[in-house]
């Protein structure tokens, strides 16, 4: 274990344990899109010391401000705090739950699954035929979702009635596990890295204006991020997230997403964005400067809240980096401690230098004033 | 006017990469107009002061690409597309980069069925014997466009990125008239429109027009067992009812049907069932600003060679000079 903020170079496996006690305290708190107090309200305790202010916005984000000791513009540091998960829809007669998705979960990922719903985190799973009762058919096509029911246990509705009701959200119910060559696994890591990272970030003053902003509903279309960029109107974005990585067997170079352990992805272009092109150019040199591993994620495809944030009030130049993490948007996803060690020390590099880049970018962007 | 587009559909300038283009269009125009900016998005942004109206005009600067999105250990370029990019029109086609590397798009030949050239199953050659070879003339990231030099033939114009560069030479064309008139104009170039309006909304938020008109290009209805569309090309601009991301507001539209009939101007309305311009970010902004569209029949969009006809460019010209003095 090293000293809280000094560490050495993760690769050789030596990294700030208290760091991923947060990351597994914080995946552990449940935050579904539109229910995401239990998370922000851990991520308020955390930081509340640390920042000038914040608050809770209409849509609930948190948003934490700490003053720039000089340079005049503001600088918005992004993560979501919601995770995907489900929606109680309705209870059966046979105290059954009927459930819809929040967010984009694969059926078959639910099959089995132990989840946990509402404030009081009643326990559930999610039950099928058994393989022995199903005919060849069933046997070979896919799952459908309303076929899936959620069992708590309870003998009718009446009981259910109980312990949940609908509109609950549910989660994943799985602990976190370090496991394996510096590997950790746990629900929500998607965007819990980001959250974490943005929480440490937050420790240091910077020459600009810094607004941290924790995000609700990403999952479900970027949405907190649209009103929390247009309450800041940042000049510039960052924004910290979990990323898709898919580089298994049988899969050609080409289509993995990220590789695990190539250290943190950068994004030119996704569905959602295309990264300012400055900025992008900027971090990859920082990266390459001090030596840190990064990659540039390969596929375009999915989004993040750089997205929205990027076309809010007259533009904001965004770029994204994130910790790849396997098997997103299923119960357990997978990251290598380097990589989300990387990505701390990519961002905090990045913000130790990005005064600089700001006077540059800006001098020469004249933001409505004549240069002819 | 050819000479105009010419000099706009030869620079490079997909979505994300405009600034080619923004030099281009600023060398042009700089001297003929109050002001000139861009924006954190990119956009230009160059006004004709005035104490009248603020009227924007947006022409967007991006064409469609390819972006590389991985290098393989023979040198080739797997890619990703950057806007509407039909995979069977890339196919075969040339394409170039920025620091004018070429590159020839194939596909696993293995592949049963062309109904699965999808990008993915495709690459960029670019001559390269190794990756170390490919990476000192590209990198990740890097986009590249369609290749081909534009060609007058008969008053119609063939070449890539006419979507939208006549647009953008329509509008440098009629910034150089200095159209005598109190409104206050804003030629706006807008940025990354092939990948989801993008440029438009910023520009527009951040200049809070009375009024706007986005000048692109639309589908024709007028070639071999064609879907049937009311657009022809060489009748005219075509003034937008509607379109997927729009439905024009009805006082702009009457107004650019009013200022066509005065002046003599051939026009034709335009009802496009698929398919978005500036104007569907544009109307939504802010507290909603009432918005209309001018477009340039055009056939073969999206293609590396599209074609339009140079009297509906100018006549594009004429109807947008009578609109912006209109009263």
């Amino acid at each position: 274990m090293t000293e809280q903020g000094v560490y050495k170079d993760p690769t050789s496996g030596e990294y700030p344990e208290y760091l991923i006690d947060m990351l597994k305290e914080l995946t552990m708190a449940d935050g579904v899109s539109g229910d995401e107090k239990p998370v922000r309200d851990f991520i308020i305790d955390q930081i509340r010391d640390r920042v000038d202010s914040w608050h809770v916005d209409n849509m609930g984000n948190l948003i934490a401000f700490k003053k720039g000791t000089g340079l005049n513009r503001k600088v918005m540091l992004a993560a979501h705090m919601d995770e995907v998960g489900l929606l109680i829809t309705g209870i059966n007669e046979n105290g059954l739950l009927k459930f819809k998705a929040v967010g984009g979960i694969e059926t078959r990922a639910l099959v089995g699954k132990r989840v946990r719903i509402g404030k009081e985190r009643v326990p559930g799973v999610i039950g099928c035929k058994p393989i022995h009762l199903q005919d060849a058919a069933e046997r070979k096509s896919p799952v459908k979702k309303s076929g899936l029911t959620i069992d708590i246990g309870a003998k009718d509705r009446e009981q259910a009635e109980q312990s949940v009701a609908v509109g609950d959200t549910a989660v994943f119910a799985y602990d976190p596990v370090e496991f394996g060559e510096h590997k950790f696994m746990a629900k929500a890591l998607d965007d819990r890295v980001g959250c974490v990272l943005l929480m440490e970030l937050l420790k240091n003053r910077y020459p600009f204006d810094l607004y941290g902003c924790f995000t609700v509903q990403e999952e479900i279309g970027l949405k907190g991020a649209k009103a929390a960029s247009f309450a800041v109107s940042p000049d510039t974005a960052i924004v910290l997230e979990g990323t898709t990585c898919y580089d298994l067997t049988g899969t050609s170079e080409h289509m993995m997403s990220t590789r695990l352990g190539d250290g943190p992805a950068l994004t030119v272009m996704d569905r959602s964005v295309i990264s300012d092109r400055g900025l992008y150019k900027f971090i990859t040199q920082t990266a390459e400067e001090q030596g840190i591993p990064w990659q540039v994620k390969r596929t375009i495809s999915g989004g993040t809240d750089a997205g929205r944030i990027q076309v809010s009030g007259t533009g904001v130049r965004v770029c994204t980096i994130a910790v790849p993490c396997r098997y997103i948007h299923t119960p357990v996803s997978v990251m290598d401690k380097r990589d989300f060690f990387h990505a701390l020390k990519l961002a905090e590099a990045t913000l130790a230098g990005l005064n600089n880049w700001l006077r540059e970018t800006y001098q020469n962007q004249s933001g409505g004033e004549s240069n002819v | 006017m050819f000479d105009t587009i010419k000099k706009l559909v030869n620079a490079f300038g997909p979505s994300g990469c405009e600034k080619q283009v923004a030099e281009v269009i600023t060398q042009m125009i700089k001297d003929k107009v109050d002001e000139i900016y861009t924006d954190a998005m990119g956009n230009l942004i160059a006004v004709k002061k005035g104490s009248g109206k603020k009227i924007m005009l947006a022409a967007h600067m991006d064409e469609i690409g390819l972006i590389v999105s991985y290098i393989d250990e023979k040198g080739f370029l797997r890619f990703g597309t950057v806007g509407g990019v039909s995979p069977l029109i890339a196919l075969g086609q040339r394409v170039v980069f920025e620091n004018g590397t070429t590159g020839v798009v194939w596909y696993e030949e293995n592949l049963e069925n062309m109904k699965d050239a999808k990008p993915d199953k495709m690459y960029i050659d670019i001559a390269a014997k190794s990756r170390d070879e490919a990476m000192k003339m590209v990198n990740v990231g890097d986009m590249a466009v369609f290749a081909g030099e534009p060609v007058e033939q008969n008053g119609r114009v063939i070449s890539k990125a006419l979507d939208d560069r006549v647009g953008c030479a329509i509008l440098a064309e009629l910034a150089m008239k200095r159209p005598e008139t109190d409104n206050e104009i804003y030629y706006v170039f807008t940025t990354q429109e092939e990948v989801g309006l993008r440029g438009a909304r910023t520009a527009a938020f951040g200049i809070m027009p009375d009024l706007a008109l986005a000048i692109d290009v639309t589908r024709t209805g007028d070639t071999p067992s064609c879907t049937h569309r009311p657009v022809v090309l060489g009748e005219g601009p075509a003034v937008k009812v509607k379109d997927s991301s729009v439905i024009a507001h009805p006082r702009i539209r009457d107004r650019l049907v009013d200022c066509a009939k005065e002046n003599g101007i051939p026009y034709q309305l335009e009802v496009l069932e698929r398919g978005g311009t500036d104007a569907g970010s544009i109307h939504i902004t802010a507290g909603g600003i009432p918005t209309g569209a001018v477009s340039i029949p055009s056939r073969f969009i999206h293609c590396p060679a599209e074609m339009i006809d140079l009297n509906d460019a100018e006549n594009t010209v004429r109807l947008l000079e009578a609109f912006v003095k209109a009263r």
